[in-house]
């Protein structure tokens, strides 16, 4: 009995802020509230810029995994310790590291922004920067895990066949793992779109430029109550989608 | 006999504290099964036959082509090594169709995919599974999925033909119809095939040379009949399914743990394995009557049912295994924990010397 008091309490606990959003959501005006400039300008750049870190995380986040998984090398430990830090560590804390590193005045950034005259805070590449460090390791995590977990057998089965590592690599392991790419790229996906901290710590918060949604409800809230609700519906229903999704490609699976 | 295409090698492996070392030579055209209980590594030689598992020692020649010689630096991968490999469990490819599955091994060396579908329609026909072509894996029996596991190492054209215990994962009924797929297609591949085994009828209907492996070591070589009327060890005498005791003989008496058993041969002395075959042994109710020299008094441990036959197996002193008709199980009422005296005459057991080493 005591369990399911407990129980029901923990369950308000995740509906209830749902509750009150909806209840106070302007439904009849949603459409104009969502087409607004900020509103538009939040949504496209958040789309650019979680899409632009997903598939960032793609080329980057899938060999890093394979080599994390792999490849024995000293540190190894410790190298799959730090791919789980910005998963752990204040978002705003990443974003702070970040200026310090490839700002106007960073370690990298200096250089970088003379030799090439890039500048990544207060750029949309800043935000897509920002957001792969946070959001890469859902994908770097699920991949090597599930590279870990692969029964190596069947990959020693297309060597006898005569395949070479790559054919290996692409018709035989990635497409034995290919529930977890899709997870770890769902979830990638899902991380960047929410992205706040890192974010407004690096790039800025800049309309047309690096205010994603996130940002824009943010700043909603003190100025246009009713738009940033509109926004967090937005979000909600887009993760309410990813969940769906994952739960029949990948719960199941598990 | 081909000798030139043969496979000729000594497997040294160590891995997890296991020590493998195993002479292997295979003729071409020729069915070698490797035999021996679970956990003797004959599965290791198969990996590392196939480059999957590094030697530390020996060497494997495949022809006149050195693929493996730890000490020269040779490793030549897996991949091209032109041998290909049944495994246990087939190890098909899941996402791919039983069609892709049997084109890969052409497609990995460079045919068009075309081409590669071609080869692997007809791998698929002539092993009767042409049917199967747009399945998925998932969805194949135990004994449909090793016969496309069969057409996709023959489609790669190896030179050498592994199969790990084909016939394990396969259901009993369908057993029969696959050991005659396989010794249709093993006929018909002209280079050395080698088949791992621990069950005795798929390795003396299927194979033309016996090696029986122990515990990381080749204990026996022969022919299945040499194994059979000869076996040098326990195992390879129940392999036979004949009784194989180890005693010390002095005089015509032989002293199995304490039991003396008389044979025929009064002329042998020192270590010796006695061979008794299962039809030798007579079970009577009472000490019987008449001259029959080895008879002691037992109970019966288990009673195993062959069909027309029973195979009845002793409790201590001597833990033989009997065959008799189910008439005799019948009239003598044979069930376990049941009295009887068993016999055995003296010119019934084969007297092989058991010299060490």
């Amino acid at each position: 009995m005591t369990l399911l008091v407990l129980g029901a309490v923990g369950a308000m606990v995740f509906v209830l802020p749902f509750v009150g959003l909806l209840v106070r959501a302007p439904w009849s005006a949603l459409p104009e509230l969502l087409t607004d400039d900020i509103a538009a300008d939040a949504l496209r750049l958040s789309l650019i810029s979680s899409l632009a870190s997903t598939a960032v995380a793609a080329i980057l986040g899938l060999p890093l995994a394979w080599v994390l998984a792999r490849v024995e090398f000293p540190g190894r430990g410790l190298a799959r310790g730090l791919v789980l830090l910005p998963l752990v560590l204040p978002p705003v804390v990443g974003g702070t590291a970040l200026l310090f590193a490839l700002g106007r005045r960073g370690l990298v950034g200096e250089p970088l922004a003379d030799v090439t005259g890039l500048v990544l805070p207060f750029s949309t590449l800043g935000v897509i920067v920002a957001t792969t460090f946070v959001s890469m390791p859902f994908l770097v995590i699920t991949v090597e895990g599930a590279l870990r977990n692969l029964d190596g057998r069947h990959e020693d089965a297309a060597e006898t066949l005569g395949a070479s590592p790559w054919r290996v690599l692409w018709r035989v392991t990635l497409p034995m793992i290919r529930p977890s790419i899709v997870a770890g790229l769902a979830l990638t996906w899902a991380r960047a779109l929410g992205e706040f901290g890192a974010t407004i710590t690096f790039a800025g918060n800049l309309q047309d430029r690096t205010q994603t949604l996130p940002l824009a409800i943010f700043v909603g809230l003190e100025s246009d109550r009713d738009a940033a609700i509109a926004m967090s519906l937005v979000m909600i229903a887009i993760a309410l989608i990813v969940i769906m999704a994952l739960r029949r490609r990948w719960w199941q699976e598990l | 006999m081909g000798a030139s295409h043969g496979l000729d090698a000594r497997v040294v492996v160590r891995r997890d504290g296991f020590d493998l070392d195993v002479l292997v030579t295979a003729p071409a055209g020729v069915t070698t099964a490797l035999v021996g209980p679970n956990g003797a590594g004959k599965s290791t030689v198969i990996d590392a036959l196939a480059g999957l598992v590094p030697l530390v020692g020996g060497h494997v020649r495949l022809g006149d082509r050195l693929l493996a010689d730890p000490v020269a630096g040779i490793d030549v991968p897996p991949a091209d090594r032109s041998i290909g490999v049944v495994f246990q469990d087939g190890l098909l490819f899941g996402h791919l169709s039983v069609l892709d599955n049997v084109g890969f091994g052409p497609r990995s060396r460079g045919a068009s995919r075309a081409a590669a579908g071609a080869t692997a329609r007809e791998w698929l026909d002539r092993l009767g599974a042409s049917t199967l072509a747009s399945r998925l894996p998932g969805e194949l029996s135990g004994g449909q999925t090793q016969r496309v596991a069969l057409a996709r190492a023959l489609a790669a054209h190896p030179d050498l033909l592994l199969l790990d215990e084909p016939l394990a994962s396969v259901d009993v009924t369908g057993r029969a119809a696959l050991r005659r797929t396989i010794a249709d297609h093993l006929e018909g591949f002209d280079g050395p095939r080698i088949l791992v085994t621990h069950d005795p009828t798929e390795a003396f209907l299927l194979a033309d040379l016996v090696h029986v492996i122990e515990d990381g070591r080749l204990t026996q070589v022969g022919t299945p009949d040499e194994i059979r009327l000869h076996p040098r060890t326990r195992y390879a005498a129940d392999l036979a399914g004949i009784n194989l005791l180890k005693g010390n003989a002095t005089g015509g008496l032989v002293d199995v743990d304490g039991h003396d058993v008389h044979i025929a041969d009064t002329a042998v002395t020192g270590q010796v394995l006695l061979a008794i075959h299962p039809t030798a042994i007579a079970l009577h109710e009472q000490h019987p009557a008449g001259s029959p020299r080895n008879t002691w008094s037992t109970t019966i441990a288990r009673v195993e049912d062959l069909g027309e036959r029973v195979r009845v197996l002793l409790a201590e002193p001597l833990p033989l295994t009997v065959e008799v008709t189910r008439g005799a199980v019948d009239a003598l009422g044979l069930e376990p924990g049941r009295p009887v005296w068993p016999a055995i005459k003296a010119t019934e057991i084969r007297v092989t010397p058991n010299e060490p080493g």
